[in-house]
C-alpha cells in the first residue's frame, strides 16, 4: 500500500516536470523561429547594409541602389497615418467611452470596430482603391496610401485608448463634475492626462503595425519601377515593406535583389523594434500612480 | 451611547432649543422615487435641509441614504440607468428642470466618501473649481488657494509645498484637501458622504470640528454610518431605512426619544 503510493507519487513528480518542459519548449518555439529568421536576414543582408545603401537611390544596379527614397516614403507615409488614427481614434473613443450611453447602437458600433480590426489587410487595400485613389482621385499617392493605412490601424488605436480611458478610475471623474466641470472639461483636464500614457502606447503600436503592413499598398498599385525620393504627400512613392516584396519577387532575375532585401528587412526590423521599445517604456514609466 | 454624547446632546439641547426650528430652508425635498434601472431605491422623500444646520443622514447599509444625497446634486446621474420622480426645490427652482447641472453642482458642492484628490498639485487641486468656472488671473487664484486652505484648516500644514504632489498627503490632509476644493468655488450647501469612513480617529475628530466651523457660513448634509458622529455634530438627523425616511427630527430627539419604534432600535444598536 505504502509503496504503492511512493510510486504514484514519483510518477507523479515526473508528469509534473514534463508538462512544465512542455509549456516552456511551447514558449521557445515562437522565439526560436524569430532566432532562425534574424540570423538568415543579418548573415545574408549584414554586409550591403552600410551607408551608401541608407543614403542611395533606388537603382537596378544592386551594387548602387539605396534605400533613402523608400525611407522617406515609410516617413511620409507616417506623417499622414499618424495625426489620422491619432485624432480619429480618440475622438472614437472619447466618444464610446464618456459620451455614448448604454444602448444597442453604442454596442453595435464596438461590435463593429472589433470586427473592423479582424478584416484582412487587402480587404482594406481594395476599399482605399476604390475610395481615395478612384472616387477621390488620389491616385497611388502617399495620401491614398497613408489614408487607407489609417482605416486599417484605426481599431488599434480605438480600443486600446478605449481601454485607457475606461481604466480611469471613476472616483477622478466624480470629483470634476462635483466641482461643476462640463463633460467636455472633465474629458480634458482629467480623463484624458490620465489615460494618455495608454494612449500613447495603443497609438505607437499601431504606428508600428501600419509601418509594416504591404498588402494594402499593393493593391493600391504603387508602381514598380525605380522612384524618385518623393518630395509631397501627393508623390508616387514606395515604402519599406512594399519594396522588400518587390525585390524578393525580382531575385529570380538578379540574385542580389535579395540580399538587397534582407537589409532592408534588417532596416525595417530596427525601426519596430524601437518603436515597440519606446511604447514599452512609456508604458512603464507612466504606470499606474492612483 | 456614551456619557459624553449624551451630556452633549442636553447641553445643545438646551443652548440651541427652538431656535434651529426658525431657520429658513434651503433644499426642499417633495415626493422623491428613485429608481436604479427597475429596482426601486428611494421611496416618497420628503424632508427639508435648513440654512446654516449640519443634517446628518444615516441608516443601514443599502437604506438609500448615499443615494438621496447624491441625488441632491444630481450626481446620481453619472449613473445612466437612474430615473426620479418628485421635486426637490433648491433656492426656489426644481433641480431637475430648472438648473443645469454645473449650475447646480457650482451651488451645492460635494465631498466623497473616499477622499479623491486629482493627480495634480495641492495648489491645482485647490484652483481646479474656480479655473473651471473661468477665473484665470494668478493673484486671484493665489487669494483663493490660500483663503480655502485656511478655510478646511489645513494651510499651515501644507502652505510650504502647495505645488507638491496631492498624493503625498495623508488620507486625512487628503480629505481635508478636498473640502478646501469645495470651498474654493464658495459654494452654499456642502454635501458629504460618509466623509471620514476611510480615516483613522484623529484625522476623524479634525473634520468633525472643521464641519463646526463650517457650518457658520455653510449648509451641511452628512451621511454618516457613525452614530456617534451623527450625535455630535449634527443639529437635525435624518433616518433612513429601505429606501425610506422613517423619522427625521431634532438629532436630539431622534437619539434621546424618538417616535417611530425602528428608529429607537437603530440608534440603540439593535440593528444595522
Amino acid at each position: 500500500m505504502k509503496s504503492g503510493r511512493n510510486q504514484r507519487i514519483m510518477l507523479r513528480q515526473t508528469m509534473d516536470k514534463s508538462m512544465k518542459n512542455l509549456f516552456f519548449l511551447a514558449t521557445m518555439f515562437a522565439l526560436l523561429v524569430l532566432g532562425i529568421l534574424i540570423y538568415q536576414v543579418v548573415t545574408q543582408g549584414a554586409s550591403w547594409l552600410d551607408w551608401q545603401f541608407l543614403s542611395g537611390k533606388l537603382s537596378l544596379n544592386p551594387e548602387r541602389a539605396g534605400i533613402l527614397g523608400v525611407i522617406v516614403g515609410t516617413v511620409l507615409l507616417m506623417v499622414v497615418v499618424g495625426p489620422v488614427t491619432m485624432i480619429l481614434g480618440v475622438c472614437t473613443a472619447i466618444y464610446l467611452e464618456e459620451y455614448a450611453k448604454k444602448s444597442k447602437l453604442r454596442n453595435f458600433i464596438q461590435v463593429n470596430i472589433s470586427n473592423l480590426a479582424g478584416v484582412p489587410s487587402v480587404i482594406f487595400g481594395l476599399l482605399g482603391l476604390a475610395v481615395f485613389s478612384r472616387m477621390f482621385n488620389l491616385g497611388s499617392s502617399i495620401l491614398a496610401g497613408g489614408l487607407t493605412m489609417s482605416l486599417l490601424v484605426l481599431p488599434i488605436v480605438v480600443v486600446a485608448s478605449q481601454e485607457a480611458i475606461r481604466a480611469v478610475p471613476q472616483y477622478l471623474r466624480e470629483a470634476s463634475y462635483g466641482m461643476g466641470a462640463t463633460k467636455w472639461q472633465t474629458v480634458r483636464r482629467v480623463v484624458l492626462p490620465a489615460a494618455l500614457p495608454g494612449i500613447l502606447t495603443g497609438f505607437i503600436l499601431s504606428l508600428s503595425r501600419a509601418i509594416g503592413e504591404t498588402a494594402p499598398l499593393v493593391v493600391l498599385g504603387i508602381p514598380v519601377l525605380i522612384m524618385p525620393i518623393p518630395n509631397s504627400l501627393m508623390s508616387d512613392f514606395t515604402a519599406l515593406p512594399i519594396q522588400i516584396y518587390y525585390w524578393t519577387l525580382d531575385a529570380v532575375l538578379v540574385q542580389e535583389y535579395a540580399n538587397l532585401a534582407a537589409a532592408t528587412i534588417i532596416v525595417l526590423l530596427v525601426i519596430l523594434f524601437a518603436m515597440n521599445s519606446l511604447a514599452i517604456f512609456i508604458r512603464n514609466k507612466y504606470q499606474k500612480r492612483y | 451611547m456614551n456619557q459624553a454624547v449624551t451630556e452633549h446632546l442636553q447641553n445643545s439641547a438646551v443652548s440651541e432649543g427652538h431656535e434651529i426650528e426658525s431657520k429658513p430652508s434651503v433644499i426642499q425635498t417633495k415626493g422623491l422615487d428613485l429608481w436604479y434601472g427597475d429596482s426601486q431605491a428611494l421611496y416618497d422623500i420628503n424632508m427639508d435641509v435648513q440654512e446654516n444646520q449640519v443634517t446628518a443622514i444615516i441608516g443601514p447599509s443599502g437604506c438609500g441614504k448615499s443615494t438621496y444625497i447624491k441625488t441632491l446634486n444630481r450626481m446620481i446621474e453619472l449613473n445612466d440607468s437612474v430615473k426620479t420622480k418628485g421635486e426637490i426645490i433648491y433656492r426656489g427652482r426644481n433641480i431637475f428642470s430648472e438648473y443645469s447641472v454645473e449650475e447646480l453642482r457650482t451651488q451645492v458642492g460635494m465631498v466623497f466618501q473616499k477622499p479623491n484628490p486629482l493627480p495634480k498639485s495641492i495648489y491645482e487641486n485647490v484652483v481646479y473649481g474656480p479655473r473651471v468656472h473661468g477665473i484665470r488671473k494668478k493673484q486671484v487664484l493665489d487669494e483663493i488657494v490660500e483663503r480655502s486652505l485656511r478655510g478646511a484648516a489645513i494651510w499651515d500644514e501644507v502652505k510650504d509645498r502647495l505645488h507638491k504632489d496631492a498624493y503625498g498627503l495623508s488620507g486625512g490632509q487628503q480629505q481635508r484637501l478636498c473640502i478646501a476644493r469645495t470651498l474654493a468655488f464658495e459654494p452654499e450647501v456642502i454635501l458629504m458622504d460618509e466623509p471620514t469612513s476611510a480615516l483613522d480617529p484623529i484625522s476623524t475628530a479634525k473634520i468633525e470640528e472643521l464641519i463646526q466651523q463650517l457650518k457658520t457660513q455653510y449648509t451641511i448634509v452628512i451621511v454618516t454610518h457613525n452614530m456617534q458622529q451623527a450625535a455630535r455634530i449634527s443639529d437635525k438627523t435624518a433616518f433612513f431605512l429601505n429606501g425610506k425616511l422613517i423619522e427625521f427630527d431634532q438629532t436630539v430627539k431622534i437619539f434621546s426619544n424618538p417616535n417611530d419604534k425602528r428608529t429607537e432600535d437603530y440608534v440603540s444598536g439593535r440593528f444595522g
